[in-house]
Order: C-alpha cells, then structure tokens, then sequence
C-alpha cells in the first residue's frame, strides 16, 4: 500500500445509511491508532441520489479524496452503485456488493435502463467481487434495520485490522438501545462476515 | 430537526471525529461566544445544528444571512463575541451590512463562516466568497481540515479583537463535511464590555463613513504586514525546487499528497496576501504554480505584483483541484510522460435526487403537470426537483425568492404571444420567508396577474428539515410564535378571497383551484400545507398496495413521481384504432411507502388499496 494508506469506498443511494456505516469504520480506524479522514458527496436532503463516502486511513492522511483506481475495498450497498463506482477499484482491489437493487423513478418512466447484471458486469471486467443479498440476511434475524451492520460485517475481514475493533465500535453505537439490540447487531455482523466469506471469488 | 450528536461535554484536550462544520462550532463555543445566528444552507447548515447543542451560547435561525450577520454584529457592539455562518450564495445576501460593517469595525470578537460549495452539489452556482473579502476589506482565514477550523476560529476571535474587525473563515464542502480527528480544548467564558455611544462610528451617514473609509485603508497595511509574519502561513521548502506552489484550503492538502517534495507556501490567512513570502517563494523555484479552487483571485494579486507565476492557464477554474486533477496539469507543464488514462467508468443511468415517499410536492407538481398554458416560475429547495422528472412542472429557478418577483416580471413583460398564459410562482415556506415576503408585497402593490402557490412543509426540508416560524419551534425545538400565512399575505395586501387554503395531497381540488385563481386577473395565493416527511408532524400511514388483478397498466400512478412505486413488466398492445401503447405493471415497495395515498388518485380501475394490518417500518431503507 503506497504511504501506508488504505483506501476505502462506500457507494449506496441516499437515506441507506452509507455516510453512518462510514463513520463507524473510521471510528474503528482511530481506534487502531490510524489517523482517518472520511469525506463524501452527498447531494440534496433528498433521499434517493447517489452517495459515496471516501474513507481513508494511514499512520498520516492528506487529501480525503481516494483517487479512481486506488480502491482497495469497495463496500456496495447496491449493486448498480456498486458498478458505477467500480473504476475507483485498483487491479487487486476488492468489491464486496449487496446485490439487491433500488430502481430510481427516472429508470421506472422508462428514461433509462437498468443494467441486467451489474455484479456480471463487473467479473466480467476482473473485478474480484463477493456478493450477497444483505436485506435477505437482515430480515431472517428478524429486522431490516440490521442490514447496515451486515453490511459491515461484510468488510470486517478484509480490513488491515481485527474484525473485533469494528464490532467494539458498532455495539458502542448501539449500547444505549440495551443488551438486546447489541445482541441483534453481534448476529448481523456475524452473519456479514460469513456471508463475504462463503462465496467463491471468481476471477 | 436531525438530532445532531451532543458534543459539549467532550473533555478538555481529547481527540474527536469531527467534521470541519463540527469543529467550527466547537470553537466558537470554546471562544466564550455570546451569539451565533445563521440561515441554513448547504454546506454550511451542520455549524449552527452542532452549536445548538452547548450549552452557554444563544444561537438561532435566522431568516435569512442578512439577518443572522447584522445579529451578529449587534451583538459584538455590545461587546460580546459573535458569530454567523452562511453558504457562498447566503453572503450575496448578507453583502449589504457587510459593505458597511467594515467601516464601523466590531468591538466583540465577530467570525464570518462562509462555505463555499466547490464542485456544486447542491448550489444554484459556484462563486468564490475571497473576492468578498478584498471586496470588503475584511481578512479570511482558510482552513484545510478541521482541526484547522478548530483552530483558525479561535485565531480569528482573538484577530478581529485586536484590529477590532470581523474575521471571515472561508470552508468549502470539502472542509464542512470531511471528518478527521480534531483536538479540541475548554470553554473560555468571555463577558462583553457593554455597549460604548459613539455616533461617529456607528452612525454611518456620509460625513462619519468618510472619516472612517482612511480607517479601512489603513487598516488594510497594517492586516498586510500581520499576513506576512502570520503563523497561519507556512513556507514548507520542500527538495524538488522545479516546481513551488501557492496554494491554500483543501487544494492545500491535494498538493502535499500530489506532490510531496516540492515547496509550497500554505496561506492559512489568504487576505491580505502575504506578498514577500510569496516573493521569497518565487525566488527559490523554477516555477510558481498557484493552486486555488474556483477563480484566479491569488493568482491575479501576484501578477499584479509582477511576479510571473501559473494558474488557472493550466489548471480548471470549476470544481475540486483532487491529485487526479493536479498532477497531469503539472506533467504538462514539466513536459513529463503523461500517466496512462484512468480505467473509463461503466456507463451506469443517472440517478438525481427523488421527492421522497409522500412529499407533500408531489401532489402540487403532479397538478400544474396536468394543466396546460401555464408557465411556473420556481424557486429554491426540495420543491426545485418539480423541473426534473416526471413531472417537469418548474420552468424557472434562479435565486431565494425570485419566484414571484420573475412572474410578477413576466406577467408585466408578456407580449401578444403570451396574452393567453396562465403565471404562476411556486414558493417554499422558508423561501418565502427567507427573501419572498417582499416580492409579493411588490406583486401586490404593482397590480400582478400571477398565482402564487405558497408551498408550506412546515420546515427547510432542503437543508435536513431545520425548524422555522412556519413549524412554531427555535432551533433548540422551543415554542416559538407560528407564522400565520393566511394572515401574512393579507397583511401584504392579497385579498382574503384570493387566498385559498388546500391540502397538496388531495390533487383534484388543487386542479380545480388553480383553474379557478389563474383565470382571475389578480395575485391570488394558494396556500397548501402539509408536513414534510423530516418533521415530527409527520405521520406515516399504513403502505398501499396494488391489486395486480386490477392493475391495467396504464403508468397513470408512475406520473406522480414516487419512489416507491416500481415497475414489474412492462407490455406492449395495439389498440382497436390501431394504435400502439405501452403498458406499465406496477408494484409498491410497502417499506418505502408511507402511505400518503396520491398515487391512487389518478388510478382509474382502483387498483391501489391500503394493506391492511399494522404499518412495518424501517428507519433505514433496506440495504
Ligand atoms: C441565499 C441562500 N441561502 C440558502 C440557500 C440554501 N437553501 C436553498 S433552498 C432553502 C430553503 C428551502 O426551504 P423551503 O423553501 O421551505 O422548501 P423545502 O425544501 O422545504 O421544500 C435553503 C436553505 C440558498 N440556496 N440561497
Ligand atoms: S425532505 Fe421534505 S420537502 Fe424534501 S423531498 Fe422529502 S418530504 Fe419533500
Ligand atoms: S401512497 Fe403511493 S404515492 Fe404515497 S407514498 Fe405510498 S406509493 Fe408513494
């Protein structure tokens, strides 16, 4: 890794809980010692536009902005996300995509297309891409809301780090809600982690 | 109004996640502030929602920049410390007081943030705030992190104490809402010294102002000579001496990271610029390169001084200046072998900001979608999004409260051609209350033929749903009076029959009422309320659903514009006449809805109906 600095790139849409999930990874960076900086381009209030958070972390962090082709893990919360940020990746990178998909009102009217098979698309280009149904995962422990610690769960492994510190600092989020939503969020991110492990990466 | 996380009680000297707009705050409190007022505006509005939550500090929404900078400015008259943040456009706004506040000077310590939303994402344009400050006289500060933020507003208390002139801190989106680890430090209490008469210098009259304009210019050198020996500008000498820069702000940060070895000069305080530094800059490199995000303002001051230097000659004056951007501009220049082009990204379909599930302007642009012969002068705020699709329903957008001031404008301009138009004005209530409550009173006051449709929500929805006087609570969610619209815009001089009340979910009697005002030669207001989904009167209902036995594809719902409601298949069938038609099965997503029930209007065969049983609802959409 050049200067030491690992990049991370969170793609979603709007009101996904993208900037959130960033800022617990950061916080699990700090943790670690790394100096971080978390940045994104979020639009309007709105929800329903394209939003990334750039996170990177090192022993010393100048521009917050990663620059395309430097990604080392790109955590997709969608999967047209997912392939429209996927040139951000470098060669060896990372995609770890939920592969459910949120169709915008301009693709309804029938505007544009959405794409037959983003997570295709992007092995197709050799991109090494884990994919897995986070929605899915969340509603069987009993509650849609986990899907953003699943999520999470998901990078957990592939961090330069102990998956341990991320969940330290997800159930510190969580531990005004009491003992058993912390619980909830212990199985979710389980349950991620399992979820980018099980699939074969296919080159 | 989004809670914002409670960051008074963090102990002295600890080491925060904090973005630049959260580390502004923190330091304005710690600064023993008395007052801080702001509008909101993007990327600027988290400032004011974190200093809401100290204690100690009176803070409050403004109605619009002027306000909060002559609040400001009270206050420091009086000798206490104050304080206003705005966006770039806010200050446009705010450029009346300032031009003058620069004569009279402050007593209390007076910081000016002023955000400037570099690469547009979310701004009607992309001007840069350093011109105001050579404009005005005024010295700026410009941070690269927040933890310079944190800093520089302490630095800019202390300097606007001690040349008795308001300090500006000039962010950007970039430094706004970048999060990086920030030490901060304690509450330093700071008790005003009271207010001193002094017509002379708070009087401007023409025969005070000219006595104090030699009081700017000279003030001007002596800020030039603290600009040369500040510490807030930093010479990093560097190895590779081919190439120096000038550079400051997030560009500052872009540099080091492009170029680690060459020398940069960092202005921390950018105005007055620090000249002999840059000379001394200059005579140490090959090349001067200045590095400035938006216009060739440094740039420009340093020709001017007869240094040769490179600026925007080779480096785009829009957007951001990321390494990306930097670094083959500068191969160029050198004549090094370019870097091979980056990886094209797939092309993917855009995805704009939606109205969200039940949005209350759905329901007014889905209408003036239906009507024909109108022209809709818009506005600024969620409502904006009434131009995209479907409903491109918005044909003017130009600044806070030129809806009606446009129409009003057009219906005075229209020639032959127009003579059968119908003129509308489309208003937030922030807007209206930000800068529109005097272009109505003008419509109103030049005998206007236009209709003006007074989109009330409740809040500024565009901004993350801030409270206002139209929802009766301050910014620390105390009572506050409520606005009383109706009253209002009698008071402005609309007729009481012309003002009609109608609720923005129920579109045929908005169709009907619109029909009714637009044929009537006379301002007439529509006043629709409904709360934005962001605020506490908001309750959603329970989902609908469509009965694909019943559906028959007619895309009558999709019109609507809600981003709940999916296609499942679409057909094609040819009609008796011959004609072909395009069919489009729908289903809602019951998560997403939040069960306004517009989208059945238009639905002919009643095919949406509500599900019965308790609502299931997600704070987070599903991932
Ligand atoms: C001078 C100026 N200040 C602030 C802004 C940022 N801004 C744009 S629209 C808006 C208010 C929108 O509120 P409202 O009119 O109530 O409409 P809503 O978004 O709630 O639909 C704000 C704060 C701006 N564009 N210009
Ligand atoms: S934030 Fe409020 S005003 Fe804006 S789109 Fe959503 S519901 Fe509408
Ligand atoms: S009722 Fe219809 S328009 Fe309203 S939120 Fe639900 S799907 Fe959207």
């Amino acid at each position: 890794m050049e200067n030491n600095i690992t990049n991370i790139l969170v793609c979603g849409i709007g009101g996904q809980g993208v900037m959130t999930a960033t800022e617990i990874l950061a916080e699990a960076a700090i943790a670690e010692g790394h100096d971080a900086k978390k940045t994104e381009v979020a639009g309007m209030a709105q929800r329903g536009g394209v939003v990334t958070s750039h996170l990177r972390f090192g022993p010393k962090v100048l521009s917050p902005q990663i620059a395309p082709g430097t990604v080392h893990v790109l955590l997709g919360f969608e999967a047209a996300e997912a392939l429209r940020w996927s040139a951000y990746l470098r060669p060896d990178g990372l995609a770890l995509v939920n592969d459910s998909r949120l169709v915008p009102p301009v693709v309804e009217i029938g505007l544009f297309d959405y794409p037959a098979d983003p997570i295709g698309e992007m092995r197709a280009a050799g991109i090494r891409t884990v994919s897995f149904d986070a929605a899915t995962i969340a509603s069987n422990l009993g509650d849609l809301r986990l899907g953003n610690t699943v999520m999470l769960g998901a990078i957990a492994d592939h961090l330069p780090f102990a998956a341990d510190v991320l969940l330290r600092c997800i159930e510190a989020r969580f531990a005004r809600k009491g003992a058993a939503i912390v619980e909830l969020n212990r199985r979710a991110f389980a349950a991620g982690r399992a979820a980018a492990a099980q699939e074969a990466v296919p080159a | 109004m989004a809670a914002v996380a409670a960051l008074a009680p963090a102990p002295n000297l600890s080491r925060l996640l904090l973005s630049g707009n959260e580390a502004v705050a923190r330091a304005v409190w710690e600064s023993g502030c008395k007052v801080a007022a702001a509008y909101p505006g993007t990327p600027s509005t988290e400032i004011l929602e974190a200093l809401c939550t100290y204690p100690d500090i009176y803070t409050e929404w403004s109605v619009n920049e002027k306000v909060s900078m002559e609040v400001a400015l009270g206050a420091s008259m009086m000798g206490a410390r104050s304080f206003c943040a705005m966006k770039h456009v806010g200050l446009n706004v705010a450029a009346d007081p300032l031009m003058t506040l620069t004569l009279t000077g402050t007593v209390g310590g007076m910081v000016i943030a002023v955000a400037d939303d570099v690469g547009m994402a979310s701004s009607q344009n992309e001007q840069d705030s350093r011109f105001y400050a050579r404009f005005a006289h005024l010295p700026m500060f410009e941070p690269a992190d927040s933890q310079e933020a944190y800093d520089m507003v302490h630095a800019a208390f202390e300097l606007s104490e001690q040349h008795q002139v308001p300090v500006f801190v000039r962010m950007t989106a970039r430094i706004c809402h970048v999060k990086c680890v920030t030490q901060v430090g304690e509450r330093v209490a700071h008790e005003p010294a009271g207010f001193v008469k002094n017509a002379e210098r708070w009087v401007m009259v023409p025969a005070h102002a000219k006595r104090r304009i030699p009081l700017m210019f000279e003030r001007d050198a002596v800020l030039r000579e603290v600009s040369e020996h500040s510490p807030l500008n930093v010479l990093e000498p560097g190895k590779d001496r081919r190439v120096g820069f000038v550079t400051s702000g997030p560009a500052y940060m872009h540099v080091r990271e492009a170029f680690p070895d060459a020398p940069v000069l960092k202005l921390g305080m950018s105005n007055p610029l620090p000249l002999n530094m840059i000379k001394a800059l200059a005579a140490m490199v090959d090349t001067l390169v200045v590095v400035e995000e938006v216009e060739p303002v440094v740039e420009t001051e340093i020709r001017a001084a007869g240094i040769a230097v490179h600026g925007k000659d080779i480096l785009p004056k829009i957007g951001e200046l990321a390494p990306e951007v930097l670094t083959p501009a500068i191969n160029r220049l050198l004549n090094n072998e370019p870097a091979p082009p980056p990886v094209a990204a797939p092309a993917v379909f855009p995805r704009p900001p939606t109205l969200c599930a039940s949005c209350p302007h759905m329901g007014i642009y889905y209408t003036l979608s239906q009507l024909k012969n109108i022209i809709v002068a818009g506005d600024i705020g969620c409502y904006t999004l009434g131009a995209g699709h479907p409903w491109n329903a918005l044909d003017t957008t130009i600044c806070m409260g030129a809806a009606v001031t446009v129409a009003h404008g057009m219906d005075k301009g229209r020639g032959a051609v127009d003579k059968n138009k119908k003129i509308l004005a489309v208003m937030g209530d922030s807007t209206f209350m930000h800068m529109g409550m005097q272009g109505l009173l003008d419509a109103t006051y030049n005998n206007s033929n236009i209709t003006f449709l007074l989109l009330d929500n409740g809040t500024v929805g565009m901004t993350g749903g801030q409270n206002t006087p139209a929802n009766g609570l301050d910014i620390r969610g105390n009572p506050a009076p409520r606005i009383d619209f109706r009253k209002l815009v009698e008071a402005l001089g609309v007729k009481p029959e012309r003002v009609r009340e109608v609720d923005p979910y129920e579109m045929p009697k908005l169709f009907k009422v619109i029909r009714e005002e637009t044929k009537i030669e006379e301002v007439s207001v529509i006043l629709a309320y409904r709360p934005c989904v962001l605020t506490d009167e908001f309750k959603a209902a329970r989902a609908y659903h469509v009965d694909d036995d019943k559906c028959t594809g007619c895309g009558n719902c999709i019109d609507v514009g809600c981003p709940a409601i999916h296609v499942t298949h679409r057909e094609k069938v040819v009609k008796p006449s011959g004609k072909e038609v395009d069919l489009a099965f729908v289903r809602i997503d019951p998560i997403a809805c939040t069960g306004c029930g517009m989208c059945l209007q238009p639905c002919a065969p009643d095919a949406i109906m509500q599900v019965a049983g308790p609502r299931v609802v997600a704070m987070l959409r599903p991932v």
